[in-house]
This record gives structure tokens, C-alpha cells and sequence, in this order.
């Protein structure tokens, strides 16, 4: 899967980040806050990818773990009172990671459609939840969430809100984007990761020399839903509201969507992805009603035209000539 | 008493447009081993053309005279072209690749379809309601009831005969079921397998436009109705066993009965139930219950 030296990723990682924190300081602050949505999509579809591109399970219910993620914010704040964006961080992981131990338990005794419709109906489950018991949830109206403190109140918003999320709340994002993508190539690359892609290859081969299928698979979707509800957690504040549409199927369509996009068969597809697709729905949302035909005919050309994704068909690009050599 | 009949009629009418939708798209998934997301789309899409003839039909006038019955199945026809449309052009290319795309595709095409509704007919809810109320209503004990209920009841139990006298008493029937227990062998043996896919689609898609054609009069037709739709057809295939016609009935009248108590008497959890029923089933028996895995 990701053959690439840790060095030659570093070397390019490297630039990529100085610019995504010298970013604030040169473009307008609407185009930071955009930049910051994208990278918390990227965080939910590094965990998606977990599942589908490393263990090879089609998850369709992953906005039950986002939405848990940030429903768990939403709880933190009208029960608990709490504004620290470190106790939203602890309770959004807590809390989606404790839905997807036991959606997990359930899930990967399937693969394939199986596993793909049941993750579907259980995330459902929560959506209706979240729909009618309104006097928890606020129904269809959602729960709003005020602007949280950073670094254990030592970093607080002044009156202008939006000057706080295009400027520190951008910096703390980007530091949990690059924690996370830090620990997920860790994962990937651990004898646990290898032992996932195994199990994608080839389920009887990996059972034979001794990995513990269902086991493996139960821990990588525990993992991938903890990193998703982690995205939920840090999407929030930046909504300011959690309404059921993030519970409901089609927003797990829209992580399929972000994964597959980048490519779901390369580490940083899914990342690009996620940030790619963002940029794109916001543009055409603003120019046409007709925004889901637009994704809808995009989706439909990468499948058939551009099925290894952005990242994966510039990398079989770039590799070509070296192949020629 | 009367109550129960009364429960028991509008627990047989949701049956009914589920049994059509459901069974449409396990028939797809039985022949073909495709899930098609957009099929909801194509349940809406009946449900918007008939109400679009319907309106057009109707003109100026408030009465709605027998003939416009004759308009119904309209909405159908439709959903059936564009399914036969849609197979050779978007679907069979993929049949090769791995089942993630193929739910890729079909995920891309909901999204295109509902805003080609959008497009077509505006966002604003269609009606056609004029054929439900031409019907008027009966009364059951001392509760009232509309007569246009007992159509779409009929025509469910219509359509399941129907569909079952085609499927084990046709030619045609016999091919289908071949290649669906084994595409390769049904091919070698000299049955068009291209064919079969086409017209099992556009069959699955009819049901879906009937679905649609059928409840337009009694819900109108709005934007969002096929997704919604849809969820529920899968509970109804998990439950009977996705690929199997005998299970999408029996889902259906079981998820009909269920979701008739559930907004009676536990109106909170009501849909929670039917996915928790779906999950439940899925554990126990994954192939559903007259599912072959």
C-alpha cells in the first residue's frame, strides 16, 4: 500500500505543513475557516480510510460516529457546562468510541454488503434517536454549542468569533490534524496494520498464519470510530450548532464520497480528499440549487473514469516515467 | 374493534407500497448482486411523474372523473424507461469491478436524480390528491375510511400475484431465476445474461414507479421522499433475506404492522425499532429470514 520511504513522505509533508500554518497570514480569514472544516473532514476520512482502504470494509454508517462525536460536545455543554475544548476533545472520542465498540461487536462478524448495510442501520438508529427525542437532542432544531476555551482556558475568544476560528482555533485544528495523521501512519505501519492489510487481501490466508480476524477487525473499527467522533468533537464549535442531518446516512455517504475521491488505496488520499471535496460542495452549493447533481456527476466520473482517486492516479502518473527507466 | 380494522388496513396499505418498493430492489439484488442506493430515487420519481399527468390531465377542473384512474400506471412506465436507460449506461460496466464501487455509482446517481427532480418540477410538493378524494370514503363500525386506501392495498396484493406468476410460471421467469442462482452456468448455457440484467432492472424499477404512481394520490410527492423511502426498503429486504421475493413480502408486512404500533403506541422510538428489528434479524440470521446466503 504505502511503499514510500517515511523520509521521501517527510520531504514532502514537510513543505505542505509550513504552508498550512503560514495560511492564516495570507489569505482572507473566510478561506482559513473553509481550510478548517476540510482538515476536520480529513481527520473523519483518515479514520474512515482505517476501515475500507486498510482492513477492506465499505462502512455506510460512519456519520453515527461523527455525530456522536459531536452530539457528545453538544451533552458536555448543556449538562455539564463545561466550555473546555479539551473536555469536548475527551468526551467526543469517549463517547463514539464507546457506539463503536458495541456497533463493532455487531459489525464485523460481516463483510462486504452485509457489513455495509448493518453499519448503515445501526448509524440510523441514532439518527432517529437524535430526530424524536427532541427534548434531549432538540430534534430537528439541534443543540448549539458556544465557542470553547483552548488549552485549558488559557486560550479564550474575544468578541469576534469569527477572527477566533480563522486564527487559533485554525492552529489548534491544524495541531490535532497533524497529531492524528501522526498516530494513524503509526498505526498503519505497526505489525497491527500490517495484519489488516492481510486480513484485506486475504481473510483465510491471514486467519492461517495465526491473526485473529474478527479481533483485528473489531479493534479497526474501534479506532476508526474514535478518530471519526473525534472530527465530530472539533467540527462543532466551528458550526456552532449539531443538527440530525450529520447522523443521517447520507452524510456517511459524503465520507465514502471524500475517501474515495483522494483514493482510498494511498495513506493521503483520503485526506485530500476530504479537503478537495469541500472546497468543491462549498462552490457549488454557492453557484446552483442543483449542488447534489454536481457531486452526484462528479462521484459518477471518478468511478468510472478515475477509480484510484486523485492521489492514487497522480501517483501511477509521477511513477510512469520511473517505470520506463 | 373497529379501531383494530382500521389499524390493521393502514398497517396492510404501508405493506403494500413497501412490498413494492423492497421487492423491486431485492429482485435487482437477487438477479444482479447490485444494491442500488437510487432505487428510493426511482419510487420518487413514479410518485412525481404521476402527479406531474395527473395535474396536467386535470387542467382546470376540481372533479376528478373515473378515466384519470387510467393515468396512474403512468409514473411507472416512467421509472421503468429510465431504469432501462440507466442499466447498459451506467451499471454494466461495473459488474466486473469490486461492490464498493458498484454502491459508488448508485450513491452518485441518488444524488443526480433528486436534483433532476428539483429541476423538473421545482422544490415545492406535488399533489394528486383529487384522485383520492374521487373515491371518497366508508366507514368501519364508526370510524371512516377512504375508499382510495383499499386501491393501493389491492394493488400491492396485485402486484405480489402478479410477480409471483412471473417468476415461477413464465419463461422468462425460469431464465431470470437461472441466472440468478448462477450467472456463469445460466450464460454458458446460452442465455443472454446482458438481456436478463436489463429487463430484471427495468422490472425492478416498474415496482419502485408503481410504488410511487400508487401512493402519489395519498401523500403527494416531495423532495426527500425516495431517501427516506429507501432505508425502509432495506429494513424490509434485511428482515426477509435480501435477493428473495417471498421475504420482501413477508418484511414488509412485518415492518407494515410494526411501524402501525409503533405510531400508535411508542411514537418516540418508532423508526429506532424498525432499524434496531433490521440489526437484530441481520445478527441472528444474516441471510434474513428467507434469505440464502
Amino acid at each position: 500500500m504505502t511503499t514510500t520511504a517515511p523520509r521521501r513522505t517527510l520531504a514532502w509533508a514537510a513543505p505542505v505543513l509550513a504552508a498550512l500554518i503560514a495560511l492564516p497570514f495570507v489569505v482572507p480569514p473566510y478561506q482559513t475557516v473553509l481550510l478548517t472544516y476540510g482538515l476536520v473532514f480529513a481527520i473523519a476520512a483518515l479514520g474512515f480510510n482505517l476501515l475500507l482502504g486498510y482492513t477492506g470494509l465499505l462502512s455506510f454508517g460512519h456519520s453515527a460516529y461523527f455525530g456522536m462525536g459531536a452530539y457528545a460536545v453538544a451533552f458536555i455543554v448543556k449538562y455539564a457546562k463545561l466550555e473546555s475544548m479539551e473536555a469536548f476533545l475527551l468526551g467526543g472520542v469517549l463517547a463514539s468510541g464507546a457506539v463503536a465498540a458495541v456497533f463493532g461487536v455487531l459489525c464485523v462478524r460481516y463483510t462486504k454488503i452485509f457489513f455495509g448495510i448493518l453499519t448503515l442501520a445501526l448509524s440510523q438508529v441514532l439518527w432517529s434517536l437524535a430526530f424524536k427525542f427532541f427534548w434531549v437532542t432538540g430534534g430537528s432544531d439541534g443543540l448549539r454549542v458556544p465557542t470553547p476555551t483552548l488549552l485549558g482556558g488559557a486560550v479564550r475568544a474575544g468578541s469576534d468569533k469569527f477572527e477566533f476560528l480563522s486564527h487559533r482555533y485554525y492552529f489548534y485544528v491544524l495541531a490535532v490534524f497533524v497529531v492524528a495523521v501522526a498516530l494513524m501512519w503509526v498505526i498503519v505501519h505497526s505489525p497491527f496494520g500490517k495484519a489488516l492489510q492481510a486480513i484485506r487481501d486475504n481473510e483465510t490466508r491471514a486467519e492461517f498464519v495465526g491473526v485473529q480476524v474478527r479481533h483485528y477487525r473489531w479493534v479497526a473499527f474501534l479506532i476508526s470510530g474514535m478518530f471519526t467522533g473525534l472530527a465530530g468533537a472539533l467540527w462543532v464549535p466551528l458550526n456552532g450548532l449539531t443538527t440530525p442531518d450529520i447522523l443521517h446516512w447520507t452524510f456517511s455517504g459524503k465520507i465514502v464520497f471524500f475517501t474515495v475521491l483522494g483514493g482510498f488505496q494511498t495513506f493521503f488520499g483520503p485526506i485530500v480528499g476530504a479537503v478537495i471535496f469541500n472546497y468543491l460542495e462549498t462552490y457549488a452549493v454557492g453557484h446552483t440549487v442543483y449542488w447534489q447533481m454536481v457531486l452526484g456527476i462528479v462521484l459518477v466520473a471518478l468511478v468510472l473514469v478515475l477509480p484510484a482517486g486523485i492521489v492514487g492516479t497522480v501517483r501511477r502518473l509521477l511513477a510512469r516515467p520511473v517505470r520506463a527507466v | 374493534m373497529d379501531i383494530l380494522v382500521v389499524h390493521l388496513l393502514n398497517a396492510l396499505l404501508y405493506a403494500s407500497v413497501m412490498f413494492l418498493i423492497a421487492g423491486g430492489l431485492s429482485l435487482i439484488y437477487g438477479v444482479m448482486r447490485i444494491v442500488n442506493l437510487a432505487h428510493g430515487n426511482l419510487y420518487a420519481f413514479g410518485a412525481y411523474v404521476t402527479a406531474w399527468a395527473v395535474g396536467r390531465a386535470l387542467g382546470t377542473a376540481t372533479e376528478a372523473s373515473l378515466w384519470l384512474y387510467a393515468i396512474l400506471p403512468v409514473g411507472a412506465v416512467a421509472a421503468a424507461l429510465l431504469g432501462a436507460l440507466l442499466e447498459p449506461t451506467l451499471l454494466r460496466p461495473l459488474y466486473r469491478r469490486a461492490e464498493e464501487y458498484q454502491l459508488l455509482i448508485t450513491f452518485g446517481l441518488l444524488l443526480i436524480l433528486e436534483d433532476v427532480m428539483r429541476l423538473l418540477w421545482g422544490p415545492y410538493p406535488l399533489q394528486a390528491s383529487a384522485l383520492y378524494e374521487a373515491l371518497g370514503s366508508f366507514t368501519i363500525g364508526e370510524s371512516i375510511y377512504p375508499s382510495y386506501n383499499l386501491v393501493v392495498i389491492m394493488v400491492g396484493g396485485a402486484a405480489a400475484a402478479g410477480l409471483w406468476a412471473f417468476v415461477y410460471r413464465t419463461q422468462f421467469g425460469v431464465v431470470l431465476r437461472a441466472t440468478s442462482q448462477n450467472m456463469r452456468m445460466a450464460s454458458a448455457l446460452g442465455v443472454n445474461v446482458n438481456r436478463v440484467y436489463v429487463r430484471a432492472f427495468t422490472l425492478g424499477c416498474f415496482m419502485a414507479g408503481l410504488a410511487g404512481a400508487v401512493i402519489v394520490p395519498q401523500q403527494g410527492a416531495v423532495l426527500g421522499m425516495g431517501v427516506d423511502a429507501l432505508i425502509l426498503a432495506f429494513v424490509v429486504v434485511v428482515i426477509g433475506g435480501l435477493g428473495s421475493l417471498e421475504g420482501a413480502l413477508i418484511g414488509a408486512l412485518m415492518v407494515g404492522l410494526v411501524r402501525e404500533a409503533g405510531i400508535t403506541l411508542f411514537p418516540e422510538i418508532e423508526l429506532a425499532v424498525l432499524y434496531l428489528m433490521a440489526a437484530i434479524v441481520l445478527l441472528i440470521r444474516p441471510a434474513g429470514i428467507l434469505g440464502r446466503a
